[in-house]
């Protein structure tokens, strides 16, 4: 009953400290908000319009619907027809061009014995960004027996393979959620607790009767309803601006973002542990935001890591909260508490709690 | 042996508490009555703050026992914490709360019933004349009522112990004397106080005092005793040129030390100088100064100054020798 009251005592001053910080209030409107916009429609990562050049050796029917469809993939604009490949080299040596596509004479034949490569495609290996959409052109099967081309129209293909849906804000704004909870909750918790330290407070909490459990989760009870405040959000932003769909339930996305923003919260919990300012507690946190946000599958396909990166990747909570929420909003997967990526996340904020409360002691030193 | 313990709210013996190379509290013997207010005196750095931290249980001794209200410290702390109020040297409560939220808090803290809670924060509102001010933020209050404030919020659940950490810095002489009222009001009522500061006029107040010098307690007794104990005999020098006759004095080996008070002078020198009424005389005039000398009582920066000053002439030979 004490205890109870005590946690109450915590928990109570803090909401009404945060309701009076304009700064925190302001962030946690203001951070899923401007990225939103900002992934959803500043980065803007699907390519359009590459300025493309091409020589046509061939001129047969085939080459020409080949490069039509690609044309109307939009990925590319054949703005110049030339007549021979030194011609195409001297205009992408120039910069004018990103991508060449050079059609042998022989294209008819080499497509249809298949042994070797139908075309060529030249790309401008600068850009990490055009190399990929090299790739994927050049994986466009031109495989021309009229029927399958009927089926699979060549422009539409060229889209999903360049952007496997993971790139479309429909696949940005559950990947968000998840970022947006790891900057914001970590880094207030953490903060919160590293602020007392510094602002002298804590030396006056020490000396009162008030137990580490009680404090810690005093301190981070009103976060959880700050995540779920963003949890919506982004959620109804991403409806409004995006028109993104939830497939699964909506209960689903809140418990499954319970657990995440408890992980973080852990997390945050742990930094202040060890951190003595304010800003070498937002140091850390950002130790940690930044390999969550880049290995965590967000930015880049997590099977296209490197090994080693996917291994530290499995350790990050993002990367796992990232496949529950896409399965849960995009497939529509019923949420499973023993699937293994759940049990991850539940291991990460039972240890990093557990870590937390044994090293915060009541002393100074 | 119990009522050994009830006489003494604490005891320490041999504490210390060493940062690096550095003896921040240095083997110190303290008993401190139970119901007394007791003061620890002494100049920035000299380990008042930490010696109170240890005491609390904040710090742990390097070397030394506690025991603070019969309880052992640092390992029985957590049940100490029910019985001591501690005011921080740097004001420690909230001040993005007000004045009534901080006091609500902290009752809350110490789990103070509802009502008994709420009556509580009335009647410290009341006694510390912040009534007015209960709806102001604690950060916007002003030095006195700040440290009002503060008090309230440590004796809100009525410890036994108080622990006051340089309680007064920022405070003018009014509030000051007002709060000491205070502190002898809750002495009478059998709380034990133990207070830190480095105002002479604080230190005189107490029941008994503990000088701090470098991590040492280089004197320990009533502040009356400590005045007749000093090993000086005081003189006042009243002249034209003070600054002359103190380059002049200062110069002298016999004279222990010379401070400037307002117009006229302090002089110090060791009893076992003779005739050093004279002394003093005769520098002045062979000085072609004119002036009066008086024998005075020793106050209590007399105290300070000597017993401060021995400590660190024995270290300096120490480390001669
Ligand atoms: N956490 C710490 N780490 C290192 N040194 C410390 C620490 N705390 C105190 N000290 C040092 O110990 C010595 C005693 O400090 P303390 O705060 O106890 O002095 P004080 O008597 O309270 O001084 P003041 O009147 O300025 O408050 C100082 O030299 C201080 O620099
Ligand atoms: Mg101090």
């Amino acid at each position: 009953m004490k205890s109870l009251l005590r946690l109450y005592a915590i928990f109570h001053k803090e909401f009404t400290q945060l309701m009076r910080d304009r700064l925190t209030f302001g962030m946690i409107a203001g951070i899923p908000l401007i990225q939103l916009v900002l992934f959803g429609y500043a980065i803007n990562t699907d390519v359009r319009n590459l300025t493309a050049a091409l020589v046509d050796q061939a001129g047969t029917s085939m080459s020409r619907q080949m490069v039509s469809d690609m044309g109307a993939s939009q990925v590319v604009d054949f703005q110049y027809q030339l007549a021979t490949v030194e011609e195409l080299t001297t205009l992408m040596d120039a910069g004018k061009i990103s991508i060449g596509l050079v059609i042998p004479p022989d294209f008819d034949r080499r497509v249809l014995s298949g042994d070797r490569a139908a075309a060529q495609i030249l790309v401008d290996g600068t850009d990490p960004i055009i190399l990929g959409v090299g790739r994927q052109l050049a994986s466009i099967p031109v495989n021309f027996d009229s029927p399958r081309r009927l089926q699979t129209p060549a422009g539409l293909e060229v889209r999903n393979f360049y952007n496997p849906e993971r790139r479309s804000a429909v696949n940005i704004v559950p990947g968000l959620i998840g970022v947006i909870l790891t900057m914001t909750m970590a880094l207030f918790t953490a903060v919160a607790i590293v602020r007392e330290k510094e602002r002298g407070n804590m030396e006056f909490l020490i000396t009162t009767p008030v137990k580490p459990l009680e404090l810690m989760l005093g301190k981070i009870l009103p976060y959880v309803a700050i995540g779920f405040i963003q949890v919506s959000l982004i959620l109804l932003l991403g409806w409004i601006l995006f028109s993104v769909p939830i497939q699964g339930k909506l209960s689903d996305v809140y418990l499954a973002a319970l657990v995440f923003i408890a992980a973080n919260l852990a997390l945050g919990l742990f930094i202040s542990t060890s951190a003595k300012t304010q800003f070498q507690a937002m140091q850390m946190t950002f130790f940690f935001f930044l390999p969550s946000i880049l290995l965590s599958g967000f930015m880049f396909p997590f099977d296209g890591m490197p090994k080693a990166a996917q291994f530290i990747a499995e350790v990050l909570p993002l990367t796992h909260f990232n496949r529950i929420i896409r399965n849960i909003m995009l497939r529509g997967t019923e949420l499973d508490f023993l699937s293994t990526d759940m049990l991850a996340l539940i291991g990460f904020a039972f240890v990093a709690l557990s870590i937390a409360i044994l090293r915060f002691n009541k002393r100074l030193d | 042996m119990n009522s050994e313990k009830e006489k003494y709210a604490i005891t320490a013996t041999g504490l210390s508490r060493r940062f690096g190379d550095l003896f921040a509290v240095n083997n110190i013997d303290l008993k401190i009555p139970t119901g007394s207010i007791y003061g620890f005196l002494g100049p920035n750095g000299s380990g008042k703050s930490t010696t109170i931290r240890m005491l609390c249980g904040l710090l742990i001794p390097t070397s030394g026992t506690v025991e603070v209200l019969g309880l052992q410290i640092p390992k029985q702390a957590e049940i100490l914490k029910n019985q001591i109020g501690y005011m921080t040297q740097k004001f420690s409560l909230y001040d993005d709360l007000t004045v009534k939220e901080n006091l609500s808090f902290v009752g809350e803290i110490y789990a103070i019933p509802r009502k008994q809670r709420k009556l509580r924060v009335n009647e410290l509102l009341e006694e510390f004349e912040l009534l007015d001010r209960a709806k102001q933020r604690a950060g916007t209050l002003s030095g006195g009522q700040r440290q009002r404030l503060a008090l309230a919020a440590a004796i809100l659940h009525k410890p036994s112990l108080l622990l006051l950490d340089e309680p007064t810095s920022a405070v003018d002489p009014q509030n000051r004397r007002d709060f000491w009222a205070t502190l002898f009001v809750l002495a009478e009522q059998g709380t034990t106080i133990l207070v830190s500061t480095h105002y002479m006029d604080e230190a005189e107040r107490c029941h008994r005092l503990a000088i701090l010098d470098e991590g040492v307690i280089v004197a320990d007794n009533s502040p009356k005793k400590l005045g007749e104990n000093i090993d000086m005999n005081v003189y006042e020098v009243i002249t034209e040129k003070t600054n002359e006759a103190r380059v002049a004095l200062s110069n002298i080996s016999e004279v222990f030390s010379v401070t400037q008070v307002g117009l006229h002078l302090r002089v110090l020198l060791p009893k076992s100088v003779p005739d050093s009424l004279q002394k003093v005389e005769a520098v002045l005039q062979s000085n072609d100064l004119t002036g009066r000398v008086t024998a005075i009582e020793p106050n209590l920066e007399d105290v300070f100054v000597a017993v401060t000053e021995k400590h660190r002439q024995e270290e300096r030979q120490e480390v001669i020798s």
